[in-house]
This record gives structure tokens, C-alpha cells and sequence, in this order.
């Protein structure tokens, strides 16, 4: 890996600034946002829930083990999962897999392009690439991902539910008192803001792995890995950097 | 008009171009010709602004290419078309949705007019019926033909074919090098072709560029190309044993006929 930090954050600077340009053809641009949306979200569903399900079940189990003959009542074990799951699981754990499922798919497409000259032959068009092939995931993936953050959030609320209620460590009606209490919709906000930012940085990281890979398949193999890498790192670092500002 | 002035390239200390300068003409085929090697895609390369040239000018008309922003470059691309010299098709498109992208992305025709200028460019290069298959499903010499139908689709001022009769039988690479000339003579474009195929050179050559060890070695047409003795240009257009024997007739074809005037 080149660590040449600043060589680095230049080049995606100017891809992102010839990305956030007018298209040249809304129609395409549409098209292409449609098609993206359907393989971030349509694709991302079956593992998102599945993910979250465990993630809300072992959480579940693990506070139902912590606070059991504690003086704390066990109904906050539905109060703990539910905000476990909108501030912190529900959008870092699906945008840290997603980063891995998705960053990587966009990765080797837009490098694979690349290899083949297919980016080559359409700004030989007089097409915008790095518009037309980063914007539309972008878009897509701003509006797609915190709706598969949301189903995660829901999800993982069953998947506690699923773990503690029939195992008997509480009732069906203390875990619904404790879905109840203290709620603060700000809580949601922060979900919201953290799947759009981690949006983002999932789809523009693996877009610029992309779009400047060279030479041939080892490089490309390199360039997918470099954008999950990377990815997570950034999803982490924003995690952390948006619990500092917002909480 | 293309002019290129001193146009230097190399890539790691390793010279590819030094000092070419030469201008292509608009409904003229030029040429650049040269071994494998020599620096052909390099040179187009730098024509079109996919590589920068180390130094050195490229000049669209009055227009100095690397004086424009990026926005200027797209505007002048708009009006070229280019064929790669690995066709560059898109893979997950079908043939007809190669063809199609330019007008969709820079044309607001109806879908009928842009089926109909399709299956134009597809007859001009001698395929029909192959609308639905994918790249992947035809051959090396169809995809040349779908590269070259792409290329045209937006009627291009500036058209470049990076070899486009390699790997064409003799009669299809005929037919391609009829087509270029046409399409270069009807629109009064300005075609720079690159080839090592010496049957297009001698058909089509109006105006030949021969590159050799990164410079020019020979510039002229088809018809000074017999006559002269530029040992380097000799060697290559007449290669094999049979070739050259083929001159060395025609050339004495020619005196005889001199001598009866
Ligand atoms: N990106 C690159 N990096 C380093 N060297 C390169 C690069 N592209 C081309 N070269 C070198 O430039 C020289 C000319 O290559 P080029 O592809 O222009 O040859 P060509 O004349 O098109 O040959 P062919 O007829 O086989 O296509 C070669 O020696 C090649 O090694
Ligand atoms: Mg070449």
C-alpha cells in the first residue's frame, strides 16, 4: 500500500470534484442510479437482516446475563437493545459489511473499466466518467443505505426479542415496556446521519480504488481489497468522529 | 485539421516518440504505419489527450489541446470517435447498446431514430442481425466492426482507428478500409488510422507517416511508395521474399512502359 497521504486525498478530491458536476444526461444518470439501487439495497437485504438478527439476539443474551439478580429491572434489556441497535449496530455493523459486500463489487467493476479501457473509450465520447460512474452509486447508495439501516434497526429489535422472551429471562410485556421507555428521537437522527455519511464513504472510497487502478489482475484484486480496507477504516473513524459531535 | 508539433514521449526514461511534428488532413485517410512497437497507440494516445506527451503540441484546428480545461476536452471529444485498438466494447451491453450509448447519452432522439442510425452504422460495416449479442459472443473481427460502428454513430469530425482491419480476413479489412475512406471523404473528416497492414496502406494511403525507432522515418502516399528508396519503408511494406520480388516486377513494369513513351 503507498502511503503517500496527500497524493492520495488530491486525486480523490479531483474525482469527487469532476463527480459532482451537471450531467450531461439526467436520463442516463437515472437509469444508472436505478440500477444501482436495486443491486445495493434489493442485493443487501437477505444479509443485513440476517446480520442484524444475531447482532440483536446476542445482545439481548449477553444484557440478560449481565443483569440478571442485579437491582436492575430486567425490562431494560429491551430498552438497552433497542438503542444498541439505532445508535451504534444498526448503522456502523450493516455500513461496516456493506463496505465489504458492496465497496468491493464497485471496486473491481469501475477497475475492471478501467483495464479494459471501457473508461477510456467513453471519455473519448465526451463522457464525464467520473460523474457517470461515481455519482449514481453515490446517489443510490445515499438513499438505499439508511433504509437497509433501518430494517436493521427493526430487525435486531426481533433478533432480541427472539433470544431473551422465549428463553424466559423476561416477559414478553417487560421487553415491550422497555422498547418503550426513555425513547429519544434524536437517537434516530444520529442512525440517519451516521448510514448517510457511511453512504458515502463506502461507495466514493471504493469508486476512487477504483477508478485509478493500473496494470492487471493482482492490481485489481489489490484495489477491491484496498477499498474494504479502507472503507471500514473510515466507517470507524466517522462512527467515532459523529459520537464526538452529535452526542 | 490535426497538427502535432515536437511531440516528445517516454515513458521512464524509456524515449517512445522524439519530436514527431506532422499534420493529418480533414477527407484525407492518414496513416500512421510502423512495426509492432514503434509507438502507433502511444502516438494516438496523444492525439486524443488519454496520454500526455512529454512534451511537444497537438493542435485540433486552431485549437491548442492542452490549453483546454476539462470541460474544453469533453467538448472537442464530442466530436470524435475512436476505435481501440481492443475494441473497448462494453461487455455488459449488447451490440446494439454500444452503438446506442453515445446517442443516448448526448442526443435527445426519439428511440426510433437512434434504432434507425444503429442499424445504419451496422449495415456501413457489414453486420446485421447480430443487434442482441453480447461482445462476448461475437468474434474478434465483429467487435472491430462494432468498435468502428460506435465510432461513427455521432457523425465524428475527427475520427481515429487504432488498427482496424487487424484480424479481419482480406476481403471484411478491404471492405473496413472502403468504409473509413468513405466516411472520411463524404463527411470531410479528418481519419488517422493506424496499421501495419500494407494492403490498406497501398488502397487507402493518402497520407502515409511511417514510424520508426520513435521517429518519423518516411512521410508521403500510396503512390510514391513503390518508387521510393527509403530503405526503412521498403522493408516494411514489402516484408516477405514475395513481396519484394512483386516490386522489383512492378518496378520494371513501370521502366518498360517509360521506355516505350
Ligand atoms: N503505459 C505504458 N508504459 C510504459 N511503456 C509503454 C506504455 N504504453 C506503451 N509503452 C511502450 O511504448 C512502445 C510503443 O507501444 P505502442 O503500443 O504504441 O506500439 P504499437 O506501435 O501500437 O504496436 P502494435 O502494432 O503492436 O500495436 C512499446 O515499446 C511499449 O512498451
Ligand atoms: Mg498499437
Amino acid at each position: 500500500m503507498n502511503f503517500n497521504l496527500f497524493y492520495h486525498f488530491g486525486r480523490y478530491v479531483s474525482m469527487m470534484g469532476q463527480a459532482l458536476t451537471k450531467p450531461e444526461k439526467f436520463s442516463m444518470y437515472w437509469k444508472e442510479t436505478v440500477r444501482q439501487m436495486e443491486a445495493i439495497g434489493v442485493g443487501s437485504v437477505i444479509i443485513v437482516v440476517l446480520i442484524s438478527i444475531f447482532i440483536g439476539a446476542v445482545s439481548a443474551l449477553q444484557f440478560c446475563y449481565q443483569l440478571d439478580g442485579q437491582l436492575v429491572p430486567m425490562y431494560y434489556v429491551g430498552y438497552i437493545v433497542r438503542d444498541l441497535a439505532i445508535i451504534e449496530s444498526a448503522p456502523t455493523i450493516t455500513c461496516l459489511v456493506l463496505a465489504g459486500k458492496v465497496g468491493s463489487n464497485i471496486a473491481a467493476e469501475i477497475g475492471g473499466m478501467r483495464q479494459k479501457e471501457h473508461i477510456d473509450a467513453m471519455e473519448i465520447m465526451g463522457v464525464n466518467t467520473a460523474a457517470y460512474l461515481v455519482t449514481p452509486k453515490v446517489v443510490a447508495a445515499i438513499v438505499v443505505i439508511p433504509l437497509l439501516v433501518t430494517i436493521a434497526a427493526f430487525v435486531g429489535i426481533i433478533g432480541g426479542y427472539l433470544a431473551s422472551v422465549p428463553a424466559g429471562y423476561l416477559t414478553d410485556m417487560e421487553y415491550m415496556r422497555g422498547l418503550r421507555a426513555y425513547f429519544d428521537p434524536y437517537n434516530v437522527t444520529i442512525m440517519y446521519v451516521k448510514a448517510t455519511v457511511f453512504a458515502f464513504l463506502i461507495t466514493s472510497i471504493s469508486s476512487f480504488y477504483g477508478y485509478y487502478v493500473t496494470g492487471g489482475s493482482i492490481e485489481l484484486g489489490k484495489a477491491s481489497t484496498n477499498a474494504v480496507v479502507i472503507g471500514n477504516i473510515f466507517v470507524l473513524a466517522g462512527d467515532y468522529v459523529i459520537a464526538l459531535l452529535l452526542t | 485539421m490535426i497538427r502535432i508539433e515536437n511531440i516528445c514521449k517516454s515513458f521512464d526514461g524509456n524515449v517512445v516518440l522524439e519530436s514527431i511534428s506532422h499534420e493529418f488532413y480533414p477527407g484525407k485517410t492518414n496513416l500512421v504505419i510502423g512495426r509492432s512497437g514503434s509507438g502507433k497507440t502511444v502516438l494516438l494516445k496523444i492525439l486524443v489527450g488519454l496520454l500526455q506527451p512529454t512534451t511537444g503540441k497537438v493542435w485540433y484546428d486552431k485549437v491548442d489541446f492542452s490549453t483546454l480545461d476539462k470541460k474544453q476536452v469533453r467538448e472537442v471529444r464530442m466530436q470524435v470517435g475512436m476505435l481501440f485498438q481492443g475494441s473497448a466494447l462494453f461487455d455488459s451491453m449488447t451490440v446494439e447498446q454500444n452503438i446506442k450509448f453515445p446517442l443516448d447519452m448526448f442526443t435527445n432522439w426519439t428511440t426510433k431514430e437512434k434504432l434507425d442510425r444503429v442499424n445504419y452504422c451496422l449495415e456501413r460495416v457489414n453486420l446485421e442481425g447480430v443487434n442482441t449479442k453480447f461482445p462476448s459472443e461475437t468474434s474478434g473481427g465483429m467487435q472491430k466492426r462494432v468498435g468502428i460502428a460506435r465510432a461513427i454513430v455521432l457523425k465524428p469530425r475527427y475520427l481515429f482507428c487504432d488498427e482496424p482491419n487487424s484480424g479481419l480476413d482480406p476481403k471484411t479489412a478491404l471492405l473496413i478500409d472502403e468504409l473509413i475512406k468513405d466516411i472520411t471523404y463524404e463527411n470531410q473528416i479528418t481519419t488517422i488510422v493506424n496499421t501495419h497492414d500494407m494492403n490498406s496502406v497501398m488502397e487507402v494511403g493518402d497520407n502515409v507517416m511511417l514510424l520508426s525507432g520513435g521517429k518519423i522515418a518516411w512521410k508521403g502516399n500510396k503512390s510514391e511508395i513503390i518508387g521510393s528508396d527509403n530503405e526503412v519503408l521498403q522493408d516494411f511494406i514489402f516484408a516477405s521474399p514475395f513481396l519484394k520480388r512483386l516490386r522489383v516486377a512492378a518496378l520494371e513494369q513501370q521502366k518498360t512502359k517509360e521506355g516505350k513513351k
